[in-house]
């Protein structure tokens, strides 16, 4: 990148061209701009006020202005929204210039704004240049192992063929030699003998509690059949069920009504 | 050379990165900070009296043998290394505002430089030469961008203050003509 000598920056030189060095990276589409060699429309507008030899104190915004807009045309900006943008800020710029004053007035220089944001973007274009060096002398020296920057190219595919693979599966399988078997058998539930066992429990208590049904050690299939037997009893009306609040004891009573029929 | 500059010798060559003193001090803990930098110093010495083709670099906050200078090429030419990619120039425009006004969010640096800077951020995080150092506050709580060590190693600097400071390079601050706004107002707008 050229330097910026801020003399030259206040229009002395007319060669100065940003020069065609800036890379941009293929994958960022955002910097298409780049490849025209301005980094932006402030690096535009710079190069401007350097060629046309204006004090960048005292632009003179119309001259500008339409030369910035030309620019853009010429470099085929169109599509790029930053310089639309600040070719509309140089337009309404040049529009608050053109508006009367009164003398003596407290009138506040519409390029202002303009000019401090172009003295900051040069300072940091000052930075730049002291960074690039600073970059360019380490980019001379190769560290042990130096890693490069650039992110690792993706892993080729995997070679790999069917005998490959099938060995590979052979070896896992002799691996573990005795898989251990799990042997499922059908259970199934005995809601009739869970009913007869219900109904003859309440034939000798009027009331019982639900672990009277079910033993503290019964088998999840007893379980579950004493449930359904207790609800089929009580969708009947044999019965009544009850409980006092979550996961109390389940109160079963005997449905007087049944027992009268 | 002294056992503990032969020490330092050998675990700078172990590592491919900077190693700063705090790492270089477990090597041998009966070594106060004073011996480590006097065992440097004698590493380096014998780089440069010697006649050696590497020499001892203080750089990103740490130490690190480097090839010399005059070799790059050779070395090159031999495909032994290569080296890094130079950065864009939006890329070292964005990191110059990070370097200098971080942590600052992404819409700060785009009002400096003019343009939307979301992929250059996005790259430059993913080389690792900024990352994220926390959250502004107010709407949205954008996120807030620092440089990394990486960076420092990347601009042979052994830390941020060695970046000229923004005063120094403020020529084109000043005004120059009579008319020309206040000083004090140009002081302001100075970052």
């Amino acid at each position: 990148m050229n330097s910026i000598n801020p003399e030259v920056a206040v229009g002395l030189d007319p060669g100065f061209l940003p020069s065609s060095t800036h890379e941009a990276p293929a994958t960022d589409t955002a910097f298409v701009v780049e490849l025209t060699a301005f980094s932006g429309p402030l690096d535009l507008l710079l190069a401007l006020i350097r060629d046309e030899k204006v004090d960048i104190y005292d632009i003179p915004i119309a001259r500008i202005a339409e030369q910035f807009l030309a620019r853009i045309k010429s470099l085929a900006l169109n599509d790029a929204a930053d310089y639309l943008e600040m070719a509309a800020r140089l337009l309404r710029i040049k529009a608050q210039m053109l508006l009367p004053r009164g003398e003596g007035d407290d009138w506040e220089d519409p390029r202002a704004e303009l000019v401090r944001r172009l003295l900051e973007y040069q300072q940091m274009r000052e930075i730049v240049d002291v960074m690039e060096k600073r970059a360019d002398e380490r980019r001379r020296q190769f560290a042990r192992a130096y890693l490069p920057m650039e992110a690792a190219p993706p892993q080729a595919p995997l070679a790999l063929s069917l005998s490959e693979l099938l060995s590979a599966v052979d070896r896992v399988l002799r691996f573990v030699r005795e898989p251990t078997m799990h042997e499922v058998v059908a259970r199934p539930l005995d809601v009739p003998a869970a009913v007869e066992l219900i109904r003859s429990l309440l034939a000798l208590k009027a009331q019982l509690r639900w672990t009277d049904v079910v033993r503290a050690d019964a088998a999840p299939w007893q379980v579950l059949s004493a449930l359904l037997g207790l609800l089929e009893l009580a969708r009947v009306g044999e019965l009544k069920v009850a409980q006092a609040r979550p996961f109390a004891n389940v109160e079963i009573t005997r449905d007087p009504t049944s027992e009268a029929a | 050379m002294t056992p503990l500059a032969k020490l330092l010798e050998a675990a700078l060559f172990a590592s491919a990165r900077p190693v700063p003193l705090d790492e270089l001090a477990a090597l041998d803990p009966e070594a106060s900070p004073a011996a480590l930098r006097a065992a440097l110093d004698e590493v380096r010495t014998h780089y440069d009296s010697e006649g050696h083709g590497v020499e001892l670099s203080e750089i990103g906050g740490g130490w690190q043998v480097l090839t010399r200078a005059e070799y790059t090429e050779a070395i090159e030419r031999a495909q032994l290394a290569s080296r890094p990619q130079r950065l864009s120039a939006a890329a070292l425009e964005t990191l110059a505002i990070v370097a200098y006004r971080q942590p600052i969010g992404r819409a700060e640096i785009e009002d400096i430089r003019g343009v939307n800077v979301g992929s250059i951020i996005k790259s430059l995080h993913e080389r690792g030469l900024i990352d994220v150092v926390g959250r502004a506050e107010g709407l949205g709580r954008p996120l807030l961008y620092g440089t990394t060590p990486l960076f420092l190693e990347h601009f042979a600097l052994r830390h941020l203050e060695e970046l000229p400071r923004a005063d120094e390079l403020a020529i084109a601050m000043r005004p120059r003509l009579a008319d020309a706004p206040p000083p004090a107002d140009e002081a302001d707008a100075a970052p």
